[in-house]
């Protein structure tokens, strides 16, 4: 109170203590550095190693569907939605594998017998047994799997290997096993 | 009971997609621009709510109804109805009444009180108190009355139907019935909140600062309300409450059948041309970029043509006033925003599905 007001206190830099000198600071910075990088580089890499589970519950990528004249024809079979997520049609000429994932938004459509097309409850898209979609506003047909005879005679789906319409694949004979 | 059908029936086929949201558009026009005054007095807004009230209350003797307006998860929209009814109502009010004011000469209603300063605690830290406490009790009472609407466990096969997302996001959902997910999913929300966050920067237009007014500020109300009720809340009304399973669009009193069946045959652009009207003799060309060329020039245009029209005919003032830049992109803005209900009546009266459609690369609009 009693001091003036333009006698303000000299600051005090701290001094520097002995012996540091600045290449000894410098050493240590990039020790610092280092260690800091490797933590921070060991800890993503154990972050990435979680994209990577232990076990997967995922099914198989291929499998058989049993014999052909299991699926009647002119028929949408559900039997391997739940598991593999594909609907398998037979027609007159032989059948084709279905994915179930809608192409507008990846929800999963219903198979509505009574109307004869597949309707996704997310924004209404609607396919013919084919595939074609047709209603709503997904941009392009369902897409196969491919499709073959197994030595013992069953039918194998191969999920790895994927055709879309629109790029023409559905004329590759593997995306469609002939029924004689 | 003839009656109540017929009455039933009229409503249902009233709440078709393109006749409510019209009505809505023709509605909301006529009160901001002609009934502006007559909707700001205190007992149109009590007319309104009982209405809205007795509405509800008398519908619930329909069960179908009564299952859609009690569902947990839709209780709170319902509620949410009537506060959007009360606020928009006190805001046209308060600019109702600075207008008159300011046409007579006089100071606005809140210039006095802005300037008499009051002090934090306890003026507004008390209130504020009050409020939280308020808020408080009503989740608590929320919470015991619903039931959390949890449901089975998530199963990849199993989609609910209709799959309905969280009620704020109805509005997207809707969305996404018309556009691309990257359009709807993407550049839209994108763009809805780029487009929020320039308004400061675009809007320099100093009327309205710390005070209600309509008339000194006409086109940014008018086309924010157009934006939050009608693209916003009406949409999430739509998804809400009228949307049912295979996301077929059911009428209030309509029970949700999983087998109704709605004709949605929907055609793009291109296939219009070469299909329809037989350019080419019908046949669709191989080159994609050939093939949809119609629906880039359409798209391009309307940008354009949008932009040159609101440049020298409907915003003359405004390109003048803002400058080159903001207008640009106030235009553009606009222009994009009006894209939605557009595109929605496209669908609704010739099934266009998309105007350019690239399945082939994801590129749909």
């Amino acid at each position: 109170m009693a001091e003036k007001k333009d006698s303000m206190p000299a600051p005090i830099f701290p001094e520097a203590p002995e012996g540091v000198s600045r290449r000894t600071f410098l050493s240590w910075v990039s020790v610092g550095w280092v260690a800091f990088s490797a933590a921070m580089g060991a800890s993503l890499t154990a972050v990435g190693r979680f994209f990577f589970p232990n076990i997967t519950f995922e099914p198989p990528q291929q499998f058989k569907a049993g014999f052909p004249d299991e699926y009647a024809v002119s028929k949408v079979d559900e039997r391997f939605k739940k598991r593999y997520g594909v609907w398998i049609v037979r027609n007159e000429r032989g059948l084709y594998v279905l994915s179930t994932v809608c192409t507008h938004l990846g929800c999963t459509p219903n198979w509505l017998e009574a109307e004869g097309k597949f309707k996704c409850p997310c924004h209404g898209s609607g396919y013919y047994p084919t595939g074609i979609n047709f209603e709503g506003p997904a941009p392009r047909p369902l897409e196969r799997f491919k499709v073959a005879r197994s030595e013992d005679g069953q039918i194998l789906v191969d999920k790895t290997a994927k055709y879309q319409y629109e790029k023409g694949q559905w004329e590759d004979p593997a995306a469609f096993l002939e029924l004689a | 009971m003839h009656i109540v059908e017929l009455i039933t029936g009229t409503i249902n086929s009233l709440c078709q997609p393109s006749l409510l949201f019209t009505a809505a558009v023709i509605v909301f026009f006529l009160v901001l621009f002609k009934w502006r005054s007559k909707f700001a007095e205190v007992r149109t807004i009590i007319w309104i709510e009982v209405l809205m009230a007795a509405f509800i209350a008398v519908s619930m003797l329909h069960p179908t109804f009564r299952d859609i307006v009690t569902k947990p998860d839709n209780v709170p929209i319902v509620g949410m109805l009537f506060l959007i009814a009360f606020f928009t109502w006190l805001a046209v009010s308060k600019m109702v009444k600075n207008d008159d004011r300011i046409a007579a000469g006089q100071d606005v209603e809140n210039k006095k009180e802005a300037k008499e300063l009051v002090f934090t605690w306890p003026d507004l830290v008390f209130s504020e108190f009050l409020c939280s406490i308020a808020v408080w009790v009503g989740l608590v009472v929320w919470s015991i009355l619903l039931k959390a609407p949890l449901e089975e466990p998530a199963n990849p096969v199993e989609t609910p139907n209709p799959s309905k997302a969280p009620w704020y996001f109805l509005g997207l959902q809707e969305m996404l019935v018309y556009y691309d997910p990257w359009l709807a999913g993407v550049v839209f929300p994108g763009l809805i909140i780029v487009g929020l966050i320039l308004v400061p920067y675009i809007d320099i237009n100093p009327k309205g600062n710390g005070y209600f007014t309509f008339n000194e500020r006409k086109f940014s109300i008018t086309s924010f309300l157009f934006g939050f009720l009608i693209l916003w809340i009406l949409l999430i009304v739509y998804g809400t409450f009228l949307r049912g399973p295979n996301w077929n669009f059911f009428g209030p009193y309509e029970v949700w059948d999983i087998h109704k069946l709605e004709v949605l045959k929907n055609v793009n652009l291109s296939e219009y041309i070469y299909r329809e009207f037989r350019l080419l003799g019908g046949k669709m060309p191989e080159n994609v970029l050939v093939r949809e060329f119609f629906g880039f020039v359409a798209v391009i245009g309307y940008f354009v043509g949008g932009i040159w029209l609101l440049q020298n005919k409907l915003l003359k003032e405004f390109y003048e006033k803002l400058g080159k830049a903001r207008f640009y992109i106030l235009a553009f803005l606009v222009l994009s925003m009006a894209s939605l209900p557009i595109k929605m009546f496209l669908r609704w009266t010739i099934n266009l599905k998309y105007i350019v459609a690239i399945p082939e690369a994801f590129f749909n609009i």
